[in-house]
């Protein structure tokens, strides 16, 4: 029923005539399959690519030490900037380390480091982004002041100050990348909340006489859950690229430990050779971000056509 | 004579929804209109009657597809058309009027622009020609001042004017075939009797063939020549007005009909002898800061009293924008009150939910409108029902268990619903599900906020029945808030009229409602359609004003 009686509420929310001129563009509706049913094959194939290269990723991140053919830090080859060979699949660094060896253990430091960050972020935003809606206005207020001046400062100059004062450190790193990106988490899922909470099944509960954390918990949460988990995703894949900056620029993980980025950065000398020391590792970061935003995007996808 | 001969053919639309099977949505329909002639569509959601209306602009829903059979306007057989010819057919020799004309026009642009655009897209007329013709067609339609209203912006005019303006959108192309989809349903009775007649007016002025698609039997009454009932995308029966009122044929058309008949009292219980339960003394609700007298900027309520016993059955009346909803909300605790008092079970209740006792929230239930937004989405009908039982009740696993299924018996729901979630649901079955959730708590008071308006005739009738049923049984006394009086009257012991933000009368509700004493009730009550042909006729003319609340 609600699928008949929905359309013609949505349908028209353009004047008549624009909406013509909409469906005009797309032709006429008889022979040709419907938007949904032409997107389906496409959609389920990012998702796939999404989901094997970020799986990937995250499998390399938990076992990828294991299967490091030599340990991190040791020397174990003459050359420099090598190139591909039987001994050393992906070359060797600018001191003549196994690159695999180095990738296979640095992806665990930028994958771990950016999931902490992210579950962190979320859980610190969507926490206070649906509290505050049942919170008293002007503490409500109080709380989205202080995340707006938060999001006011660009992560990376924040993430450079917090680091030239304390030092760097992994703890440091993990707090500068919630404090630059939670304030967005906030800012969606408060919206997200706000709507929520004006909904009548919000106000039943409260005339039942409920407390702020059964509502916030058990009748707002489960209907903004997938909302959140998306932005999460997107956080993830900036908290990478925030980390890898910080680590390109020599303030992130700090040798003999690498990861990604300090990877680029350590055999940046490579580059005017094109050695694969310095293009791995880039390609390494390019994957993980594109995988991961491929799955984002069929996620969400997926979750509006199901909708309509 | 501007209309054209439409004949329509084994017309068969398929939707497939998503991830399932393809199925028949709409089929085998026939019907032949002469020039002018008007054809109604009446049926329950998802009877497939708007479907067959967008069928007459050749155009099917995302989803849906015209899978066979065929329209011919005049010479024109519109579903063969490619989509250039049927980019030129649309918003020129046919058009559409929507339901909903809010969310129809855009809100940054006039009236004007967006009234003579279709004329301007399809190059009927110069710009200079269609502002003519549109200034016309806002007289005609009634519209105060033709000359000025284009100027206006969406939000700046009624919704029933908005409406009419939107008729004026549909007509400017002189359209050979209009399609009018449940134009008045969103519009109160007092406006819906002045656009019906503004819009029968033009197109028996012009003679456009028209299609109109209804639920509601006595507005077609006023409007059309031929009515179509339908039922599940297939035609039930196909006749005359005149014949389908007077002598129904099939079955689902005189339960139509049953439903749509004002009901006669159908509470038995003359149950105004019991304990006190709500007293509302000089209540004042408003919105906005406060003057120094403590009255708010925006007062939407005003000097109500109103006294309920145990078991008595009270219906609030009004337009929309009365405050009646306001005045379940501020009982409910859900608004503050400005001024007044609100006494239950002889017992101050505190004006916010955080003065109130947890006995108080057992004793006072609200059921709300739109069981859509009422019932949780993420949660079963289990968990919706036990909530309550777990907050109010100190019951054990087995006994809870025992209840919800008691429940779901009293609003006679089979019990292998519980595991399902609200979405897999049907409409009515939505509502009974709010109602028993209600019922969980052994309320002393149920305020009913509009909960059969969302419904259809047949299925709102039927929950009618089961709240004099609940009453009956339980003792229940609810505040019925409605805008349709004969549901009301078929419910309440007891009525109140409610016009911009007071009570203008109140009393038994047979007393009221057969013989109203204030202007206003005697407007309301006249403007609710009959089911007879030549019931719009006979209403006297009415000039746009308000009524003196005083």
């Amino acid at each position: 029923m609600s699928e008949t009686h929905a359309m013609p509420h949505r349908r028209p929310g353009l004047s008549p005539h624009q909406a013509s001129r909409r469906r005009m563009s797309q032709g006429s509706r008889l022979p040709i399959a419907t938007p949904a049913r032409r997107n389906k094959p496409r959609l389920k194939l990012t998702r796939w690519i999404g989901l094997s290269v970020f799986g990937a990723w995250v499998l390399i991140a938990i076992f990828g030490p294991l299967f490091s053919p030599y340990p991190m830090g040791a020397f174990v080859s003459d050359e420099i900037y090598g190139g591909m060979s039987a001994a050393h699949w992906l070359g060797t660094d600018y001191m003549g380390r196994d690159m695999l060896s180095r990738i296979l253990t640095g992806a665990r430091y930028t994958v771990g480091l950016a999931v902490v960050a992210a579950l962190l972020s979320s859980l610190v935003g969507a926490g206070f982004g649906m509290l505050t809606v049942l919170l008293p206005r002007w503490l409500e207020e109080g709380i989205r002041r202080i995340f707006d001046t938060l999001i006011s400062i660009p992560s990376k100059m924040m993430a450079l100050v917090m680091v030239s004062a304390f030092g760097t450190s992994i703890p440091l790193l993990i707090i500068a990348a919630v404090l630059s990106y939670a304030p967005g988490a906030f800012r969606i899922s408060h919206s997200l909340a706000t709507n929520l909470a004006t909904l009548e099944y919000v106000q039943v509960a409260r005339t039942r006489g409920e407390g702020r954390f059964y509502i916030a918990a058990v009748e707002i949460m489960p209907n903004m859950i997938q909302s959140v988990l998306t932005d999460m995703g997107m956080r993830f894949v900036f908290i990478v690229l925030l980390l890898s900056g910080m680590s390109f620029l020599g303030l992130g993980v700090q040798p003999p430990a690498a990861d990604l980025g300090s990877l680029v950065r350590e055999n940046i000398g490579g580059l005017s050779q094109g050695a694969l020391a310095v293009i791995a590792p880039a390609l390494a970061i390019g994957t993980l971000t594109i995988g991961a935003n491929l799955l984002i995007d069929s996620l969400s996808n997926s979750r509006g056509s199901q909708k309509e | 004579m501007l209309g054209e001969s439409l004949s329509v053919r084994d017309l068969r639309i398929c939707a497939t929804p998503p991830g399932g099977e393809e199925r028949v949505i709409v089929n085998d329909i026939h019907f032949e209109l002469a020039p002018g002639e008007v054809l109604a569509l009446i049926g329950e959601s998802g009877s497939g009657k708007t479907t067959i209306a967008l069928a007459m602009l050749g155009y099917a829903r995302s989803g849906c597809r015209i899978a066979g059979g065929s329209v011919r306007l005049g010479e024109t057989d519109i579903l063969s058309l490619n989509p250039v010819q049927t980019r030129a057919l649309r918003g020129h020799r046919v058009s559409y009027i929507a339901q909903s004309a809010a969310a129809a026009f855009n809100p940054s642009r006039t009236l004007m622009d967006q009234v003579i655009e279709g004329a301007l897209i399809h190059g009927v007329m110069s710009r200079q020609e269609a502002r003519q013709k549109a200034v016309s067609l806002f007289h005609d339609l009634a519209l105060p001042e033709p000359e000025h209203i284009g100027e206006r912006y969406p939000h700046q005019v009624s919704g029933g004017q908005l409406q009419r303006v939107m008729a004026a959108m549909a007509l400017i192309t002189d359209p050979a075939l209009v399609v009018l989809d449940e134009p008045t349903t969103a519009l109160d009775v007092t406006t819906q009797i002045e656009v019906l007649r503004a819009f029968k007016q033009v197109m028996r002025e012009r003679g456009t063939t028209a299609i109109y698609v209804s639920h509601d039997l006595a507005v077609v009454a006023q409007m059309a020549d031929q009515v179509l009932v339908l039922q599940n995308g297939e035609t039930q029966e196909h006749n005359t007005t005149a014949s389908i009122l007077e002598q129904p044929a099939h079955d689902y058309t005189r339960s139509l009909l049953a439903a749509a008949r004002p009901q006669d009292h159908l509470s038995p219980v003359e149950g105004r002898h019991g304990a006190e339960l709500l007293d509302i003394d000089d209540l004042q609700v408003g919105y906005g800061a406060r003057d120094t007298h403590g009255r708010p900027e925006n007062v939407v309520l005003e000097h109500i009293n109103l006294h309920l016993v145990r078991g008595q059955a009270l219906g609030v009346i009004g337009e929309s924008g009365s405050g009646k909803s306001t005045l379940a909300r501020a009982v409910a605790g859900l608004v503050a009150p400005s001024h007044g008092a609100v006494q239950f079970d002889r017992r101050e209740l505190s004006t916010t939910l955080r003065g109130r006792t947890p006995e108080q929230f057992r004793r006072i239930q609200m059921v709300f409108q739109s069981a859509d937004n009422a019932l949780n989405p993420a949660h079963s009908v289990q968990r919706l029902l036990n909530r309550p039982l777990e907050t109010y009740f100190n019951l054990d696993r087995r006994a809870r268990r025992a209840r919800v299924e008691e429940l779901m018996d009293l609003v006679k729901l089979p019990r292998n619903l519980l595991e399902r979630k609200p979405g897999e649901l049907s409409g009515g079955q939505k509502q009974r599900i709010n109602l028993a959730r209600a019922l969980a708590a052994k309320p002393d008071l149920i305020l009913c906020d509009e909960v059969t308006s969302a419904l259809d005739t047949v299925v709102g009738a039927a929950i009618l029945e089961l709240l004099v049923e609940l009453r009956r049984e339980l003792g229940v006394a609810y505040l019925f808030i409605s805008h349709d009086i004969s549901t009301v009257r078929s419910l309440c012991d007891d009525v109140m009229v409610l016009y911009q933000g007071q009570c203008v009368e109140s009393g038994p509700c047979r007393q009221v409602l057969n013989t109203p004493q204030h202007e206003y009730t005697r407007r309301l009550i006249g403007s609710v359609p009959e089911l007879r042909q030549g019931w719009l006729e006979s209403r006297p003319q009415r000039r746009e004003t308000a009524v003196p609340v005083a």
